[in-house]
């Protein structure tokens, strides 16, 4: 039988090798040896130190490439840093150009950026070529348009100034893109560094970035294992950190700079719900896990690696799972007719069997397909874990493989549970024909991304990033944008004098002065839950006016009443399903009985702050609540615009339960102006009154409880405030902490965040001018007290 | 190891269908089943996702290709359907499907005994017997297309004796055609028992119910009329008359697919396939073919189960077979015309 004749028998789709050819005379054009691009050429590694990349899926070498030591890593950012005035100083149309030959000429090298990705990181050529370098292109197409439109947009906004970055091996081009161009939209100039297992589309967009006349020390690219990019995210004049990848890696990195005034975004692992119900389509819903969890072997943050299926559908839905992993072809990855290619290193592979190993020993049930893998290179197969509950280890942790731990569920409401039964926020998909199911589903999972009834899909339009420990900031879309950017004024904010803290309070008992002095009759207590409560430890200490003379004493709240005021912060949550208008109500409730107020509370303000200051605080205060009354239902999400028949929502939706430490300077009215949009956004606060005047708890709470404000929306601790706020930053039941105290503070609360990876907003220790609504009041803070979450609801009948 | 539910072990075991098994019947029909219809879920941007990915992930090259273009002409039934149909075109048609290839090029191909045809050749009922003289001894079908095709809106006693005169004239296959107003107004009783009428006058020879897909508006409304017809005890489903403005899409093709997979699991019958109109392009049927392997198996990828219907396919692939055999690109004027 001819050889036609026998294909013609047997019906297999044989090879179909993409040529590397061009790509790999390139490696050689290069002498496959890299240099860093620091200042727009090529440089030698100070040290002279290399170290090799690989093709993962045949071991061979690919090229040798600069390992970035301390002094690489100096004389790329000290070229961004000259860089960067220049650069800053172009005119928004003038950025737009240089994007927009980005794109092109990205697009211009698309097969070449596509084969060298493939070779680098293992993944299938179809990917690459249809998925990763499209999405670059589109990257920059995008931020082209977003660094025309900049200064009518943001208005009021500054660059931070010198980016570092660091990126993930899973889509190293990509991943480069979503960094850079917002970067560069914005005015930063950037350092970046690839993965170690992935350094060569980097090199090749360095190229790219002399091809179009990017000016010198714009982008700087330094390749490198951990060492650099600790190096990097250490640098002193690096004014901001942008990172994906672990979240390991990410606490490491908010720890690193603690002590600094660098802005941070940080997009982490994931461990995303796939969620599918009895009236899914699903044939549909199989395919949406072949491009969830097969999706570039399973390495995707945003992998649904968490399949929860109703109970119902369970049987027939793994019968179907089963029989589509049977048609997953693994192979070599070049070849265009390739499912699943190679995992990029011995050490990954090694911890997808370990995981799956321990799965199995934990009395899961595995099931993979029979066709046989490569011999030779790194590959896994399609994989279904059955038999697993939310207790086995392979549903907590990040495999980072191709395999799907599946669970079943009763009803929509374990669904969610299950669903945000995790410390992970970063995705989920949900499977419903039923509108209401699906959306109500999307509106109640605590993560950055929901896609209804499709998954992975990506675009620059659209912000993508986790809650929780999967990380903060957004990439890509406006909100993306605002991770590169400051508000101008702050940027120029003067530092707040060292001495500002008042001294740290005694405690009454030790006070003789307690029971002299007239008028001291009021009994100032914590609020929590919306109840006036003595404080756990049973002490009070005095709080003295300006003069000197006592004014009364505070109650001097401990860990437990943070401990309470938590919880009671978090069955508070109800307050973020108000509508907004409701939330709007009870703010001008709080005006309204502020303003009734004004004369006492003014009185008593003026014993600390003076008389002007006091009249003023309280004027502006109940001018800060309007505002916030106003905003709470007009600080609105968006619908972006991404290329797909769908809609895609930006919600706004509140972090969650926020822990304030109150500034000083202005015990009033820098009270409310944290504490208001918070609690305008739908958060629930436990609020630490500055230590100067924490007597003014009496005033709010009475403010509170007169307003029709839910108990526990707001909960108060006075005493000694930095060591409360020590308390809250590291409650791992916290979503966030806002401290405006002191840089002291500042530094702090970014050290303790690292627990449960909390949000975090501080004044870096600057001086803020609480009587200018420009600084004092808005956006800048609303963003603060929300978290995008982008649904994609794709239609179509 | 952990205690299992019955849940979990019905999960656990649930590995095989009848289509993995292998264990499946000709279809003879089943009683009409209402839930089967309404249990329908198509999610039409799912639908289509997954239609555009499939061709990007997957392609056959060289020798494979033409392996893969000579299966095509194989399950090609060679059609024509035009007003100015004559008996000296209906034997021109023939001639060619009995030999889709010159010889010339099955040589160069190595492929001198390889005895290549379509699959049938479908015509009027005024053609059949004409196709079934010239065609005899060939191994090539003639099908006929009938029931008042393409509307179907004919008495329903004209297009049942419509049937039975070209099973008389000789057709092996016929190709009837669906009321489309019973899927708008779910009449599925009624659907039903049109289809079951129909089959009963095929009598031995095959039966293909064209779905009119261009026509049911929806994904959905293709999904639960497949799943009546097959109820009904159709040998095939086919997509489209080739008539409508919209024929045989990827989409749909997907969506027909699957409920022939659904309806084997459900009854262990199997159904064939035929999309038919559209379908112009060497590379769509390459395509076609990939999701037939893809989604149904390899079980489906012959002339039994699956059928193109296409006139101007061919000529693409001639072109496509010489120009490997030749390495040199191939002009219409080269291969004689169908």
């Amino acid at each position: 039988m001819s050889k036609i004749a026998e294909k013609f028998a047997s019906m297999e789709y044989g090879p179909a090798l993409e040529d590397p050819k061009e790509s790999l005379a390139w490696l050689d054009r290069h002498k496959r040896k890299f240099g860093h691009f620091i200042n727009g050429g090529w440089q030698q590694p100070m040290q002279g130190e290399y170290f090799d990349t690989t093709d993962p899926a045949s071991g061979d070498k690919l090229a040798s490439v600069a390992q970035g030591g301390a002094a690489d890593v100096d004389a790329a950012v000290k070229a961004a840093r000259a860089a960067f005035p220049g650069w800053n100083s172009l005119t928004p149309h003038e950025r737009a150009r240089y994007l927009y030959a980005l794109a092109r000429q990205v697009q211009k090298h698309s097969r070449r950026l596509a084969v060298l990705e493939t070779l680098d990181n293992g993944k299938p050529i179809r990917e690459s070529r249809d998925i990763d370098i499209p999405l670059v292109a589109r990257h920059f197409y995008h931020h082209a348009g977003w660094a025309q439109l900049l200064h009518q947009e943001f208005p009021g906004y500054a660059a931070c100034g010198v980016v570092g970055q660091v990126i993930p091996w899973n889509f190293p081009l990509l991943m480069l893109a979503w960094k850079i161009a917002p970067a560069l939209a914005t005015g930063n100039t950037v350092v970046l560094k690839p993965a170690e297992f992935t350094p060569i589309t980097a090199l090749a967009f360095a190229e790219i970035c002399q091809e179009i006349g990017l000016p010198k020390g714009v982008v700087n690219i330094l390749t490198g294992d951990g060492r650099t990019g600790e190096a990097l995210v250490k640098h002193p004049d690096v004014d901001k950190i942008a990172f994906t990848g672990s979240t390991e890696v990410g606490r490491a990195i908010r720890k690193a700079t603690a002590q600094s005034h660098k802005k941070l975004s940080l997009e982490l692992g994931g461990k995303s719900p796939f969620i599918i119900f009895d009236d899914a389509d699903l044939d549909g819903a199989v395919e949406g896990l072949v491009d969830g969890i097969w999706f570039n072997q399973g390495q995707v943050c945003c992998a649904g690696s968490r399949l929860l299926m109703q109970e119902s559908i369970a049987e027939s839905l793994v019968t179907k799972i089963r029989a589509r992993m049977e048609t997953l072809r693994v192979g070599l990855p070049l070849d265009k007719a390739i499912d699943i290619g190679a995992i990029v290193a011995p050490v990954q592979l090694e911890r997808i069997r370990k995981l799956v190993d321990q799965g199995v020993a934990e009395g899961a049930t595995c099931s993979q397909p029979g066709a046989q893998l490569p011999v030779k290179g790194l590959y896994y197969p399609p994989t279904l874990l059955t038999n697993v509950h939310p207790s086995s280890t392979v549903a907590q942790e990040e495999i980072f493989g191709p395999v799907l731990a599946a669970m079943t569920f009763r009803t929509l409401r374990e669904a969610v549970e299950l669903a945000n039964n995790t410390t992970y926020g970063l995705a989920a998909s949900v499977w419903s024909e039923n509108i209401n199911v699906a959306l109500h589903v999307a509106s109640q999972i605590k993560a950055g991304v929901v896609w209804v009834n499709s998954t992975n899909l990506f675009d620059a339009a659209c912000g993508f990033g986790g809650y929780r420990e999967s990380g903060y900031g957004r990439e890509g879309g406006r909100e993306g944008l605002l991770e590169y950017l400051e508000p101008a004024w702050f940027k120029q904010a003067a530092a707040l004098p060292k001495s500002s803290a008042p001294a740290a309070s005694q405690v009454a008992e030790e006070d003789e002065s307690v029971t002299s002095g007239p008028g001291i009759d009021r009994t100032v207590k914590l609020y929590i839950g919306g109840k006036q409560s003595r404080p756990d430890s049973g002490y009070s200490f005095p709080i003295h006016a300006s003069d000197g003379t006592l004014l009364g004493e505070a109650p001097l709240g401990n860990r437990k009443d943070i401990r309470n005021a938590v919880e009671a912060a978090r069955k508070a949550e109800g307050w973020a399903k108000a509508t907004a208008h409701n939330r709007a109500q009870v703010l001008y409730y709080v005006g309204e009985n502020l303003s009734q107020r004004a004369d006492e509370i003014s009185a008593r303000l003026a014993r600390v702050v003076g008389e002007k200051q006091a009249a003023r605080e309280v004027a502006q205060s109940i001018e800060r609540v309007f505002s916030y009354a106003a905003w709470a239902d007009k600080f609105d999400g968006a619908v972006h615009n991404p290329p797909f028949r769908n809609v895609s929502i930006a919600m706004n939706e509140p972090v969650g339960a926020i822990g304030i430490a109150s500034p000083p300077e202005v015990p009033l009215l820098g009270f409310l102006s944290l504490v208001l949009p918070a609690i305008a956004m739908g958060n629930t606060v436990v609020a630490i009154p500055s230590e100067r005047y924490p007597l003014i708890t009496s005033d709010l709470y009475q403010l509170f409880d007169t307003s029709d404000l839910p108990a526990g929306v707001v909960n108060i601790v006075t005493g000694r405030a930095a060591e409360l706020t020590k308390v809250v930053a590291e409650h791992d039941d916290v979503d966030a902490i806002w401290s405006f105290t002191d840089e002291a503070s500042a530094a702090q609360v970014k050290l303790l965040s690292i627990g449960n990876l909390k949000q975090v907003f501080t004044n870096e220790g600057r001086v803020i001018d609480w009587f200018n609504n420009n600084q004092a009041e808005g956006r800048w803070f609303l963003q603060h007290a929300v978290q995008v979450k982008n649904i994609w609801v794709p239609y179509g009948e | 190891m952990a205690v299992k539910t019955d849940l979990e072990r019905r999960i656990a075991e649930a590995h095989t269908t009848p289509i993995q098994k292998g264990e499946l019947q000709p279809n003879c029909g089943v009683p009409l089943n209402l839930d089967w219809v309404e249990d329908v879920r198509v999610n039409t941007s799912a639908v289509e996702r997954r239609a555009q990915s499939l061709v990007t992930r997957r392609t056959v090259k060289k020798e494979w290709q033409v392996a893969w273009l000579l299966r095509a002409i194989t399950c090609m039934d060679l059609t024509t359907l035009s007003g100015d149909d004559s008996h000296q075109r209906v034997l021109r048609l023939c001639a060619k499907a009995k030999q889709p290839v010159q010889h010339s090029i099955m040589k160069q191909l190595g492929l001198d005994d390889f005895q290549l045809k379509v699959a049938a050749v479908c015509v009027y009922h005024s053609f059949v017997e004409t196709a079934v003289r010239a065609l005899e001894g060939s191994g090539v079908k003639v099908a006929a297309v009938s029931t008042g095709f393409p509307a179907g809106l004919s008495p329903l006693a004209e297009r049942v004796g419509e049937i039975r005169r070209s099973v008389d004239a000789g057709a092996q296959e016929i190709d009837i055609v669906i009321t489309r107003a019973h899927v708008f107004s779910g009449s599925w009783q009624a659907l039903y028992d049109e289809v079951a009428t129909f089959k009963e006058a095929c009598g031995k020879a095959h039966m293909k119910a064209i779905l009119g897909t261009g026509d049911l508006a929806t994904l959905r409304n293709v999904a639960r009329a497949s799943m009546v017809a097959m109820m009904a005890g159709a040998d095939f489903i086919k997509t489209s008359t080739g008539k409508e403005t919209v024929n045989a899409t990827l989409p749909v093709g997907l969506v027909m697919v699957r409920a022939i997979r659904e309806y084997a699991t459900r009854t262990g019958m199997i159904v064939g396939f035929k999309p038919a109109g559209g379908i112009r392009t060497a590379k769509q049927s390459l395509d076609w073919l990939a999701l037939i392997k893809d989604e149904l198996g390899d079980r489906w990828l012959n002339a039994n189960l699956f059928r193109f219907g296409a006139s101007g396919m061919l000529a693409d692939i001639e072109r496509q077979l010489e120009y490997y055999a030749t390495g040199r690109y191939s002009a219409d004027y080269r291969h004689p015309i169908a």
